[in-house]
């Protein structure tokens, strides 16, 4: 489907008029709105189920994990804490200022236009789109062409449920993604990739248009060694699940690589063998439990970071393909030639290359040396080396000894930082993405200060250098004629 | 209109200058505390051994009086670099986040961290201002700095160097001097952040530049901020309560307007909205305080700044001399230019279309626009591009809330103007065309920060509900872990939902 420029216009300037009518700015006009996408949750859950699997063949049960609980959790917050973000918010003024008082008021920005990304094509497009209701915005959202059933569900069903004249779905892929940047906008919202996230930004520059970028990178682990065999083996299982649970490593926050010391090599191939093995079956091929690749050019990108001889020959589990039913094996690579496009390239698949090194205080140097990312993950009891990880390297974010869970805690900013982005969202900080804060200062007309105005005099000079020093002891004795 | 000089700076050392400060900066040395806080005394230092240097530098740029050099540059940057001083430890101790019963047991906290390697470009107007204040805040988060003061006010710019590199640790704080061509050479390389401060087209250009590195930008722009001035007048505890209303009114928007570099700033009053039975009363005290605080002859008063430069002048020229608007001139309207002075002017009743109510007037022309209602008001402001500033002159508790509810302004001061610009606890920026992300205070430590958010989980308590292969069973506790019940939870550990 192509949305024509006219199209597009007139979406905009009805969500512009909804805007200037002020409806969006009642508190009770938000909260309707999001109470109204719980129903449709609720409503239409299996819709929702099956979308997801026809678009990437994910089990209800990672599709409620990953986009529908994210989503009610989601709700579920900006419900709850709306009329607290709403409220001015006093500052503190320097007695010199009194009686004027100082506060910050969050107002909406305008009409946000929200282009979402095809892994999580569901909590992708309706987080964001919660923070910019919840600030009080117009919302046009432009979900991800790759994953057309998310799409065309969001587009059917969002009418059904939410006002229809302050939020919009457009459908589309690049030639109206190209016809939506050319206009002006209050703010974009784009998840996806930095080459894609460099045009969003250009395009915008030319109206002033602030942008929160939500890219990705290549998320490393590092895994230490444990002396509980116990410890290891639930990170291990945590490792695979952070792989290929979500959405079969197609994912922003998944693992890209591992970082380990060589001694810990065979144990760990091992033990990943085993869990895979335990999660998805003797052939996961057959397994519902493992996303299958979205589409055929991400399947044929995938196959070709594979053809490099060095790399395939670094396979130790896995490695097997099948484009008709865009399924790729949970494969496992141990040290592939490190200037390999598998190497330098986000994944966004489920190949997982293993990094031996001879000592885990190296992953900070490896780090280090490559593009910030977007989540750096490390599995380890040592309290020194976590302190190191955190001061010395940069990422949107760190967790220890688990995988994704960031993305759950409402009271983070999620968010990247360098190549991996900018801006950020999730609880308190969607509403702040997508409001603008207006600082105010309400002044009294007593006391009326002589000294603020001209003509110059020396007087003058002597009780603002005291008054700049807040030394008001000082000021009185001035005023007095008791200061020289 | 460029330095004439030499430049020290050559365009093609930009990378060598963006390289050797990124080297400076992973070498870890900016991050600690000591590091920091030295710079920042060191900046205090500067301030308080160089201040008749800045005077001086001030006036032969701008001609600005002393008094707005001390009060408006140099006393605000020692007030910004002391409170930074004050609060820095507690802005560098990592924030504890809360975490819910879904990722139980976990505990969360959000760590500030550098971003890397700014680039501040600094305005002509308050070069010294517009300059350190931002690096006091790029310092403060621990970043290496590189600014780009304006060329436009050189004798500002060449002493910002010259100061910059004696005092302060150049292996991580550069001034790097120049026109066009340098700017736009720094401009291709990669920064963690830039710090733009100046017009909108040349903060779309910024933009621009930053895109093809993905850099964020802090930009602070301008605009025409209104001054709505009300006829309801209540004030208690006055006597003639109208006339001391117009008065404090009057001296109050004079302050803002000529008091500021002589209209020539972000936040100036750029024209007033005023009902038309009051403006005649506005006028004339405008007049009579104008004459009180720069004599009969404005154009010989050592308090009044001077245009920048002849473009300006014939840019303000230009505005004040268009056909529709050269009659409304109903005080002032004099100027030399050789001097390169314009005289306070007012204009009144200037058509809407007129030039000079469609660009950012940045000068001493103040047009007066006339209104049956003061509600009026709303829409003429929220006709055109968001401003930086808004202020309103009322004792209407109805209409103030109002106002502020209704006008969408970088900032909003009600009873004055430009003063929210001194109080660090206020965010200072813009919105739409006035600019995006803010400063001052904490809010500079956070815009040249990265707030990384880290989570610790321990290998207690793993719950085989995450892990394939899938079941209904791990999907109704799913659900309930998802909304957080503990019934329900146990509910469905049970098997019972």
């Amino acid at each position: 489907m192509i949305f024509s420029m006219e199209a597009v216009e007139e979406s905009l300037a009805e969500a512009r008029q909804t805007l200037r009518s002020g409806q969006t700015r009642s508190v009770a006009w938000r909260k309707k709105q999001l109470r109204a996408l719980f129903e449709l949750i609720h409503d239409n859950e299996e819709k929702i189920f099956k979308a997801l699997d026809d678009d990437l063949g994910k089990h209800p049960t990672e599709a409620y994990r990953d986009e529908i609980g994210v989503v009610i959790k989601s709700l579920d917050y900006s419900l709850s804490n709306i009329e607290k973000w709403v409220a001015p918010k006093k500052s503190s003024v320097p007695m010199l200022f009194f009686p004027a008082k100082g506060e910050v008021i969050p107002e909406p920005l305008g009409v946000i236009l929200i282009f979402s990304c095809w892994n999580f094509p569901f909590s992708l497009a309706l987080d964001p789109l919660i923070g910019a209701i919840s600030a009080g915005n117009t919302v046009i959202l432009k979900p991800s062409d790759q994953a057309p059933a998310c799409s065309s569900f969001l587009a059917n069903t969002i009418p059904l449920y939410l006002d229809c004249k302050a939020i919009k779905v457009i459908e589309g892929g690049a030639e109206t993604c190209e016809r939506l940047l050319q206009q002006k906008w209050e703010k974009i919202f784009f998840t996806g990739s930095a080459r894609v996230g460099q045009i969003v930004m250009t395009a915008a520059a030319k109206h002033l248009t602030p942008v929160v970028l939500e890219l990705g990178g290549k998320c490393p682990t590092i895994l230490d060694s444990f002396s509980n065999p116990r410890d290891f083996k639930v990170a291990i299982k945590r490792i695979v699940g952070g792989k290929w649970g979500p959405c079969s490593g197609q994912a922003c926050i998944g693992i890209d690589y591992l970082l380990v010391e060589e001694k810990l090599a065979s144990t760990l191939i091992d033990l990943l063998k085993k869990i895979i093995k335990r999660f998805y079956g003797e052939n996961p091929k057959e397994s519902k439990s493992v996303a299958r690749i979205v589409n055929k050019h991400h399947f044929a990108r995938l196959r070709n970071l594979l053809k490099d001889p060095l790399v395939a020959a670094s396979i130790v589990h896995g490695g097997s393909l099948d484009e008709d039913s865009l399924f790729i094996e949970p494969t496992i690579l141990l040290d592939p030639p490190l200037h390999s496009e598998i190497m330098t390239e986000e994944i966004f698949g489920p190949f997982l290359p293993i990094i031996t090194l001879k000592n885990i205080q190296e992953s900070i140097e490896f780090i280090n040396s490559r593009p910030k990312p977007l989540a750096i993950y490390a599995f380890t009891k040592d309290e020194t080396l976590k302190k190191r990880i955190i001061s010395e390297t940069s990422s949107g974010s760190v967790t220890f000894n688990d995988v994704m869970i960031q993305f759950l805690c409402e009271t983070l900013p999620f968010g990247g930082v360098d190549q991996s982005g900018f801006g950020r969202y999730h609880g308190k900080y969607s509403f702040d993405t997508f409001s603008h804060e207006k600082a105010i200062m309400q002044g009294s007309f007593f006391p009326e200060i002589e000294a603020r105005y001209p003509p110059w005099t020396a007087f003058k000079l002597k009780f603002i250098r005291l008054a700049y020093r807040l030394n008001y002891f000082g000021l009185v004795l001035l005023l007095l004629g008791l200061k020289r | 209109m460029g330095s004439e000089e030499a430049n020290a700076f050559d365009a093609k050392d930009a990378p060598k200058i963006a390289g050797e400060l990124r080297e400076s900066f992973a070498s870890g040395k900016t991050r600690s505390y000591e590091w920091r806080t030295s710079q920042l005394k060191t900046i205090l230092k500067i301030l308080d051994n160089h201040e008749q240097d800045m005077i001086l530098a001030l006036r032969s740029d701008l001609s600005k009086p002393e008094m707005e050099s001390y009060i408006q540059e140099i006393a605000m940057l020692k007030n910004s670099c002391k409170a930074t001083l004050k609060s820095l430890k507690g802005w560098m101790v990592p924030e504890k986040a809360k975490t819910s019963m879904t990722t139980f047991p976990s505990s969360a906290e959000i760590v500030s961290e550098p971003l890397g390697v700014i680039l501040i470009i600094s305005a002509w107007n308050y070069p010294f201002y517009l300059s350190i204040d931002p690096v006091i805040g790029a310092i403060a988060a621990g970043n290496a700095v590189v600014l780009k003061p304006s060329e436009v006010s050189p004798a500002s710019s060449a002493l910002l160097a010259k100061l910059l590199k004696e005092y302060m640790d150049t292996s991580c704080v550069r001034v790097v001097e120049g026109a066009v061509a340098e700017t736009a050479a720094l401009l291709q390389q990669k920064w963690d952040k830039i710090c733009y401060t100046g017009n909108g087209r040349v903060g779309r250009i910024v933009m621009e530049a930053a895109a093809k590195h993905l850099t964020p930008v802090l930009l602070e722009l301008g605009g025409k901020s209104p001054v709505v001035v009300d006829s309801d007048v209540n004030l208690k505890f006055a006597t003639h309560a109208v006339t001391f209303y117009v008065k404090v009114a009057t001296r109050r928007i004079i302050a803002g307007k000529w008091g500021c570099n002589n209209g020539q700033a972000c936040i100036s009053p750029d024209y007033i909205i005023t009902t038309k039975d009051f403006a005649p009363k506005l006028v004339d005290s405008l007049k009579e305080v104008l004459e009180k605080f720069y004599g009969k002859n404005p154009l010989e008063s050592k308090d009044l700044s001077r245009i920048v430069n002849s473009n300006h002048f014939a840019r303000l020229m230009k505005l004040l001399d268009e056909e529709k608007v050269s009659g409304k001139v109903v005080h002032g309207g004099e100027r030399n230019e050789t001097d390169l002075k314009i005289a306070p002017t007012i204009l009144l009743d200037v058509p809407r279309d007129s030039l000079i109510m469609t660009e950012e007037i940045f000068g001493p022309l103040l047009p007066i626009i006339t209104v049956e209602k003061v509600e009026e008001s709303y829409d003429i402001i929220n006709s055109g591009p968001k401003p930086l500033a808004a202020y309103l002159f009322t004792s209407n508790e109805k209409l103030k809330k109002q106002f502020v509810m209704t006008i969408s302004a970088g900032g909003v001061v009600v009873n004055d103007t430009t003063i929210h610009l001194a109080v660090v606890t206020l965010p200072f920026g813009g919105v739409g065309e006035s600019g995006m992300g803010a400063y001052h205070g904490k809010f500079s430590f956070e815009a040249f920060s990265h707030k990384k958010a880290v989570v610790y989980r321990s290998f207690v308590a793993d719950a085989a509900v995450r892990y394939p292969p899938y079941t209904k069973g791990k999907l109704s506790l799913l659900k309930a872990l998802v909304g957080g019940s503990i019934l329900g939870i146990i509910r469905a550990l049970f098997g019972w939902s």
